[in-house]
C-alpha cells in the first residue's frame, strides 16, 4: 500500500516522465545547435529526454523507428516572449495581435479593471498585476499552441502582458495536455513591464501620459524596496513595531528577478537602459524595431545588454490614403527593421527573436525568413530561437540544443527550417510525438493549420 | 616654412582648441557692449572676444557675415515640443511625479525647426491641466543628440503650476484639456485650484520635517528605516527648499495676486507668471515678488479669461520692473520668436536692444541661465544666430545657428541637401509600391 503511495506520488511529480515508448529518428541529417551538424546520424529520445544522440548510436529494441532519410532534425524552437495560451490574447480581428484585446478577456483571477474606479495615484496600483504567472493563466486547450507546435515551435516563455506591471512570464512545453502543471518548465522568469495603457479603456485615471507611465513604474520599485526594508525590519523584531501593510503588487516585483522593459525607437533603447540603471534590476529589451540602427547598437553594447527582437516586422498602413504620404523615418524604419538581428549579431549583442501575436506557421517561417534575407545567417536565425532563448531564461542547460540528457524537444524537417517550401514533419515535445495536419490552403485563414492532429506515436 | 610658422602660432592656444570668428557683421550683443559693427570670436564652445576690432587666431574659421546681423540664441520660455507622449498627465490634480526629463524624444523635428528659427534653448513644460502638474527643465535645440545631449546641464529644473480655468475644466464631468470627459476631478472653481495647491504644501510640508528628522538622526549616527519617498512630493519639497523654480501659467490678475499669497504663505517663490495676459494690472506686485513675467505678444480673446489681453503687455511689466519675456508655447510660433519680440517695439514703445531681451536675455534670466546664455559676452556659451537682415523685421531669415560653438544649422547646406533627401524618399517610396500587392489582392497575414 505504502509502495503503491510513493509510486503515485512519484507518479504525479514527475508527470512528464511517464512512460513512453521511445522515439529513435536514424539517417537523418542533425543539427544540435550546440555543435557541429551531423550530416547522418540518430537521436534517441526516451522518457521526455534526448537518450543519445551522434553518429553511431544503438537503438533501443523498444524505440519506435522514425526513418530519417532526406529529414533534418533541429532542437525544439523556443519563442522568447509569447502570449500562446494566456486567456484573452489571441488577435482579434483587425487588431495588432499580442497586446491587443479588452480587458475583460482576462482569466478570473484578474480583476477587471472597468469596474475599478479610476487611480487617483500610484497608491492605487493602477493596472498592476504583478503577483500573476503565467503558469497559474495558461489555458492548455489554447488552440495556438497547437499551431504554434505546427510550426516547430515546442517551448514557449509565455508572459501576461496587460497592464503596466502584466506579471511573471512562465516557460512552458507546448504539449498537448489538460494540466497545466505538466507544461511549465519554469514558473516565473520576471516581470513583463509595458507603458501603454492596455485595457481599462480611456479615461482609466492616473497615469495617463507616458511621463505619468515611468513615474508610476519608478514608484513602484521604490515602494517595494521600502517595504523590504520595513518587512525585514518587522521580522527581525515585531515588538513595538506597527505591522507592515501586506501588498500584492510590491510581493509580486519583489519575486521577479528579472524585469522585460519596452524598447522599439532608439530613443526609447537608451532611455530604458537608463531607466532600469536606475530601477537596480536586471533587464531585458523587448520589441527593437530601430535595433538596426547605429545608436541602439551603441547604447545596447554599452549596457551589455540582452535583447528580444519582436518578428512582427514594421509593414505600410493597409490601404493608405492614395494621396498621404509616410513620413521619411517611417519608411526607413520599414526598410531596416529585418536587419536588426543581423546588426545585432554583427555587434556581438545576445538577442532572441520572438513572435509577437504571429502564431501561424507561415507567418512565423515568412517573418524568420525576412530577417535571414536582410542578412542574418541561418544558424545564428535559429540559435536565436532555441539556444539564446534558453540561455536568457537560464535553462541551457536543460533545453535549447540536442545533447544528451537534455529535454526531448525536437522538430524534424524536410529541409531547411526556414524556407519557403519546407514542411515541418513532425516535432516531439516532451518525448511526445505530434504531426501537424496538412495545412489548409492558401486563400482562407491565413494559412494556418488548424485541423486537430492529435499527438502520433505518443502514449497521451 | 610657412607650416612652421603655423605651428608655431597654434601653441599659443590650447591644444586643440576649435576657434571660429565671425565677422563684419552687426552684432546685436544685448550686453553691455549694445549694438555694433564687429566681430565676434568662439573658442571652444565658448565666446571668448567680442568687439569691433578682434584678434583673428592663425587657424581659425573665419565667416564673413558682411551686411548680416549676429544675436545671442533665442530663447523660449515656454514650449512643449521634443516630448514623446501627452504632455499633461492629466488625470490627477497633483502630477508633480511626473518628469518630462523621462519623456525626452530628440528625434521631434520641431527642434531643427525651432532651430531654424534661431531658437537655441527653450523651457520645456508639463501641460496645464493640474493645479500642479509636472517637472519641467530647459534643452538645447542640439538637434542630432540623444535625449542626455539635449538637456541645458546647470540649469534649474522646475515644476509647472497652472491656475484658472485648465486645471478646473479637466476636472469638469464634460471633459476639458488633458481629461477626458465622465471622470470629474476636483477642483472645478479657482477656489479649488488654490486649495490643492495648499493642500499639496501642507502635505510636503510634513513629508520635508519627516525627511529632515531623518537626515537628523543620520548625521548623528543612528540608524533609523528611512521614510518613503513620495515623487509626487519629492519636487514640492525642493521647491521649498529653492531648490527647484515655479513657472506658474495663469491668465487674470487676481488668480496671479492668490498664487503670490499662497507663495508667500508657505515661503516659496514663483520664479514666473506664464502667459499672465493681465500681467500688466498688477505689474508692481509681481515684481515685488522677484517673479518673471513670460507672456504672449498680441494672443488674445481665445477664452475667457483671456479677453483682457493688450498687446501692451511686455512693455507694460517691463517697465514696472517685471523681467518679462515673450515666449511660444507653440512649435510654430517658436519659429519666429523674433518677429513677436519686433512687435512690442509697436506696441509700448521698447528700444530694439528691449524687444529683443524679450527673448534672449530676459529669458535666460527667467531661467537661471543669464550667466550662460542670453547675451552675447565674453565667458557666455556660444549660442549664437546669424541673420541675413535686421531680425526684427519679418523680412529677415536666419543662416547660420552655433550652440556651444558647434553649427547645428545652416541654411545653405539645407538647401543644398534637400534633392538629394527627396531622392532617396523616393526610392523607397518606390521600392515599397513594388513590393506591395494591388489594392484589392490578398496580403500575407
Amino acid at each position: 500500500m505504502r509502495n503503491l503511495f510513493t509510486t503515485l506520488l512519484l507518479f504525479c511529480a514527475c508527470a512528464a516522465a511517464a512512460e513512453q515508448p521511445a522515439i529513435a529518428i536514424r539517417n537523418a541529417k542533425i543539427v544540435p545547435v550546440s555543435g557541429p551538424v551531423i550530416a547522418k546520424g540518430t537521436v534517441v529520445v526516451r522518457n521526455g529526454l534526448i537518450q543519445d544522440v551522434g553518429v553511431n548510436v544503438a537503438i533501443p529494441a523498444d524505440a519506435v523507428v522514425v526513418e530519417g532519410e532526406g529529414m533534418t532534425v533541429y532542437p525544439g524552437l523556443v519563442d522568447a516572449l509569447s502570449t500562446w495560451g494566456m486567456p484573452g490574447t489571441a488577435a482579434a480581428a483587425g487588431g495588432r495581435g499580442g497586446a491587443a484585446g479588452s480587458a475583460a478577456g482576462r482569466g478570473a483571477t484578474t480583476p477587471a479593471a472597468p469596474a475599478a474606479p479610476p487611480a487617483r495615484g500610484p497608491e492605487d496600483r493602477p493596472l498592476t498585476y504583478s503577483w500573476i504567472k503565467a503558469a497559474d493563466e495558461i489555458q492548455p486547450g489554447d488552440k495556438r499552441i497547437e499551431t504554434a507546435r505546427n510550426a516547430g515551435f515546442t517551448t514557449a516563455a509565455v508572459w501576461p502582458t496587460r497592464g503596466f506591471f502584466a506579471g511573471q512570464g512562465s516557460l512552458v512545453d507546448l504539449v498537448q495536455t489538460d494540466k497545466v502543471g505538466e507544461m511549465v518548465l519554469a514558473p516565473s522568469l520576471g516581470q513583463y513591464i509595458s507603458l501603454t495603457r492596455t485595457g481599462g479603456g480611456f479615461g482609466g485615471g492616473f497615469p495617463s501620459a507616458l511621463m505619468g507611465m515611468i513615474a508610476y513604474v519608478r514608484q513602484i520599485y521604490l515602494d517595494a524596496d521600502h517595504y523590504r526594508l520595513v518587512k525585514d525590519a518587522y521580522a527581525k523584531s515585531p515588538r513595538g513595531m506597527q505591522r507592515p501593510e501586506y501588498d500584492r503588487a510590491l510581493e509580486g516585483v519583489l519575486e521577479s528577478k528579472m524585469i522585460l522593459l519596452p524598447a522599439n525607437r532608439w530613443i526609447e533603447v537608451d532611455r530604458m537602459i537608463h531607466f532600469a540603471a536606475e530601477l537596480k534590476r536586471p533587464a531585458i529589451y523587448y520589441g527593437l524595431r530601430e535595433g538596426f540602427d547605429d545608436r541602439s547598437v551603441k547604447y545596447l553594447k554599452a549596457a551589455n545588454a540582452t535583447v528580444l527582437v519582436s518578428l512582427r516586422w514594421p509593414e505600410a498602413p493597409r490601404d493608405p490614403d492614395p494621396e498621404a504620404q509616410d513620413a521619411y523615418r517611417q519608411m526607413v524604419i520599414r526598410e531596416k527593421a529585418p536587419s536588426t538581428p543581423a546588426v545585432l549579431k554583427k555587434n556581438g549583442i545576445r538577442f532572441a527573436l520572438y513572435s509577437d501575436g504571429l502564431d501561424a506557421p507561415r507567418d512565423l517561417q515568412r517573418a524568420v525568413k525576412k530577417a535571414i534575407d536582410n542578412g542574418l545567417a541561418r544558424e545564428d536565425a535559429l540559435r536565436a530561437l532555441t539556444l539564446t532563448p534558453a540561455e536568457i531564461y537560464g535553462v541551457a542547460d536543460r533545453l535549447g540544443s540536442i545533447e544528451k540528457g537534455k529535454i526531448g524537444n525536437l522538430v524534424v524537417t524536410k529541409g531547411d527550417i526556414f524556407d519557403d517550401r519546407t514542411r515541418v514533419e513532425f516535432v516531439v515535445v516532451d518525448g511526445n510525438k505530434y504531426v501537424p495536419a496538412p495545412e489548409v490552403p492558401a486563400g482562407r485563414g491565413g494559412g494556418a493549420a488548424t485541423a486537430p492532429s492529435g499527438p502520433n506515436g505518443g502514449n497521451r | 616654412m610657412k607650416r612652421a610658422i603655423l605651428a608655431g602660432f597654434l601653441t599659443l592656444l590650447p591644444l586643440g582648441a576649435e576657434v571660429t570668428v565671425i565677422q563684419n557683421a552687426t552684432i546685436m550683443s544685448e550686453g553691455p557692449k549694445g549694438t555694433f559693427k564687429g566681430a565676434i570670436v568662439v573658442t571652444d564652445g565658448k565666446i571668448t572676444e567680442v568687439g569691433e576690432k578682434v584678434m583673428v587666431p592663425p587657424g581659425a574659421t573665419v565667416i564673413d557675415a558682411q551686411g548680416q546681423y549676429v544675436i545671442p540664441g533665442i530663447i523660449d520660455c515656454h514650449s512643449h515640443i521634443a516630448v514623446d507622449g501627452s504632455v499633461n498627465e492629466g488625470s490627477v490634480s497633483v502630477s508633480s511625479m511626473v518628469n518630462i526629463r523621462d519623456v525626452i524624444d530628440p528625434e521631434d523635428i520641431a527642434i531643427y525647426r525651432a532651430l531654424a528659427g534661431g531658437v537655441t534653448a527653450a523651457n520645456i513644460l508639463h501641460g496645464s491641466a493640474n493645479a500642479i502638474g509636472g517637472q519641467t527643465l530647459v534643452l538645447k535645440m542640439r538637434w542630432g543628440q540623444d535625449a542626455e545631449g539635449m538637456i541645458f546641464q546647470g540649469a534649474t529644473p522646475g515644476i509647472k503650476f497652472a491656475l484658472g480655468e485648465n486645471p478646473k475644466r479637466a476636472g469638469s464631468p464634460a471633459g476639458g484639456r488633458g481629461a477626458p470627459a465622465t471622470n470629474a476631478r476636483y477642483p472645478a472653481t479657482r477656489m479649488g485650484v488654490e486649495d490643492v495647491i495648499r493642500e499639496a504644501f501642507n502635505e510636503a510640508k510634513a513629508y520635508k520635517a519627516e525627511w529632515d528628522a531623518y537626515d537628523a538622526q543620520v548625521a548623528k549616527g543612528e540608524h533609523p528605516i528611512p521614510p518613503r519617498k513620495d515623487l509626487k512630493l519629492e519636487p514640492l519639497k525642493e521647491v521649498l527648499e529653492g531648490k527647484r523654480f515655479v513657472h506658474a501659467h495663469c491668465y487674470r490678475a487676481d488668480e496671479i495676486l492668490m498664487l503670490i499669497r499662497v507663495a508667500d504663505d508657505y515661503g516659496f517663490k514663483i520664479k514666473t507668471f506664464q502667459h499672465v495676459l493681465e500681467g500688466y494690472k498688477v505689474a508692481k506686485e509681481i515684481a515685488a515678488h522677484g517673479a518673471g513675467g513670460s507672456t504672449f505678444s498680441d494672443w488674445w480673446s481665445y477664452k475667457m479669461e483671456a479677453y483682457d489681453a493688450i498687446p501692451y503687455n511686455a512693455a507694460v511689466m517691463t517697465k514696472k520692473g517685471v523681467i518679462s519675456s515673450l515666449n511660444s508655447d507653440d512649435e510654430e510660433l517658436m519659429r519666429r520668436l523674433n518677429t513677436e519680440a519686433a512687435k512690442a517695439m509697436k506696441y509700448g514703445g521698447l528700444t530694439r536692444e528691449e524687444a529683443l531681451a524679450l527673448v534672449t536675455i530676459n529669458p535666460a534670466k527667467q531661467l537661471g541661465v543669464d550667466n550662460r546664455v542670453g547675451s552675447l559676452e565674453v565667458g557666455k556659451d556660444a549660442d549664437i544666430v546669424i541673420y541675413d537682415k535686421d531680425p526684427l523685421s519679418n523680412y529677415s531669415k536666419v543662416q547660420k545657428v552655433w550652440i556651444d560653438g558647434n553649427k547645428y544649422f545652416d541654411r545653405d547646406s539645407d538647401v543644398s541637401a534637400r534633392p538629394a533627401k527627396d531622392l532617396e524618399k523616393k526610392k523607397l517610396a518606390d521600392k515599397e509600391k513594388a513590393e506591395t500587392p494591388a489594392p484589392g489582392a490578398r496580403r500575407p497575414q
